[in-house]
């Protein structure tokens, strides 16, 4: 697997990713350099979580590895925080399942 | 790259990287004797106390015997003493035989028959002396890396493994294989979400149907006992080291078994080839069940992926850790063999640090300590087959 670290605050794990794993706990604010263009963090994000590096309208698949990982449940912008709050699995939530037959 | 080791060479032409002798309890009610026979007996002497009761149904009971004969047949094991209390449905002398059909010493030992635990202990230490003599005759001898079956296994996950343990660890499996040996990853419930891109690598039809169909049955089986992994996973633990979603979690867990083809998919427990490159195992998502489950297939050695930590070991393989979190490198030095966290910060490539992964299970297997086996770490457990899915395999 071949991985591409941007500014050495994160990492891109395959070409056409469209989120990137924090190297570190990044701030609000910070800006990362990746390649011609400028993410601004739009959140605190802690070490081993991603935030988008392109805008992601909701319902959109979200990639890492360069495999489908999730879809966005909201439009989230670029340079925020991709998380459970914003990004759902696409092969199922039981959890979700239960609570409608309920 | 250092391709060379010096292992004993067994009678079945398996080679050992340790000259063990195992001491098997066929119950929970002979596992507290087994214990306290090695306990006294040496560093070499390794019991494996599990929980199994005296009677257990014949699924359950076929799965025990397949762990404790495969333990007893890894090349590991020069030798072996199988303790029984007595009143088990298991035969302490028809595991016994299994074992000695590689052509290995194995001696039984009753304790009901020999007067309790007292008289057991005394006759358990001199039994473990002869074996040891038995099994110090084994051929210490030069082998390469291809007779090498590793297993890998993931525990305590945060985003780390997936973006540097696991691809470091991949790329020592790719080397292996590449190398002419085995390596093996399992925990089936972890292909859940990534299941599709595995079932692309398979060699075969064959094979591509034996993984889909393990797959499946992990996820029935887990419905069956109310637990729903698309739902649970990733736990709370892994959300809070940054794994978003089950396929996050799960593409991030096969990278471990590098990038080789797939070439078969065994049962829990079930022998593991030699020379068979990437072979997965069926086994659960508890790492300890599962370390177990791979080691009574053969394997010599365990490389262990962890990003929060983890102390876990084995009786009869030498379990190498391997963590991509410096924080975990730092805080757990003691229990860490391989720091991959030097990618995390950008010091080495993925490749370089798979390099390093595999220098090291070299170095092992030429006798170097790990971590857990230096500080005695040997947990050992075996899956149960559950209630309510013996229920539905007998359509009840």
């Amino acid at each position: 697997m071949k991985g591409r670290v941007l500014d050495g605050a994160a990492l891109v794990l395959a070409d056409g990713d469209s989120v990137a794993t924090a190297l570190g706990d990044l701030d609000d604010g910070r800006e990362v350099r990746d390649g011609d263009r400028t993410v601004t963090l739009a959140d605190d994000v802690p070490f081993g979580h991603k935030f988008a590096l392109d805008p992601l309208p909701a319902g959109e698949t979200v990639r890492k590895y360069g495999e489908v990982i999730g879809r966005t449940t909201a439009a989230v912008a670029a340079g925020e925080w991709v998380h459970t709050h914003n990004c759902e699995s696409t092969r199922g939530r039981g959890d979700v399942a239960a609570e409608v037959e309920r | 790259m250092r391709r060379e080791f010096t292992g004993y060479r067994r009678e079945s032409g398996r080679i050992g990287v340790r000259n063990h002798v195992a001491v098997l309890p066929t119950s929970v009610a002979s596992s507290c004797v087994a214990r306290g026979i090695a306990a006294e007996a040496g560093a070499w002497a390794r019991a494996t106390p599990h929980q199994m009761g005296a009677n257990q149904p014949d699924e359950a009971r076929a799965q025990t015997e397949r762990v404790l004969v495969g333990v007893g047949r890894n090349p590991n094991v020069g030798a072996a003493l199988v303790v029984e209390f007595g009143t088990e449905d298991i035969d302490a002398a028809d595991l016994a035989d299994r074992i000695a059909r590689d052509g290995k010493p194995v001696e039984t030992l009753s304790v009901r028959e020999v007067g309790g635990m007292a008289a057991a202990l005394q006759r358990g230490r001199t039994a473990l002396d002869s074996l040891n003599e038995a099994a110090a005759d084994a051929r210490h001898e030069s082998a390469d890396a291809s007779e090498l079956v590793v297993g890998v296994e993931c525990g305590g996950s945060d985003a780390t493994p997936g973006i540097a343990a696991n691809p470091a660890v991949g790329d020592a499996c790719d080397r292996l294989v590449a190398a002419g040996g085995t390596a093996s990853f399992s925990e089936t419930p972890e292909f859940i979400g990534a299941e599709h891109v595995l079932a692309e690598r398979c060699v075969d039809e064959e094979t591509r149907r034996r993984l889909l169909d393990r797959v499946e049955r992990r996820e029935a089986t887990a419905d069956l006992i109310g637990v729903d992994l698309r739902g649970a996973q990733p736990s709370p633990g892994n959300q809070e080291g940054g794994l978003t979603t089950i396929e996050e979690k799960s593409l991030g867990a096969i990278s471990k078994g590098g990038t080789t083809p797939v070439r078969g998919i065994v049962d829990y427990a079930e022998r593991l080839p030699v020379g068979g490159g990437l072979v997965l195992m069926d086994t659960p998502g508890y790492d300890v069940e599962s370390v177990v489950g791979k080691v009574a297939g053969g394997a010599q050695i365990i490389v262990f992926t962890t990003g929060r930590g983890s102390t876990t070991g084995n009786p009869v393989a030498p379990v190498v850790k391997v963590t991509g979190n410096p924080r975990t490198w730092e805080r757990m030095r003691s229990n860490m063999d391989v720091n991959a966290g030097a990618v995390v910060e950008g010091d080495a490539t993925i490749s370089e640090a798979g390099e390093r992964v595999f220098d090291e299970v070299l170095a092992v297997a030429d006798g170097k300590r790990t971590g857990a086996e230096t500080r005695r770490m040997e947990e050992f457990a075996i899956t149960e087959v559950h209630p309510r899915e013996l229920a539905e395999v007998r359509g009840k």
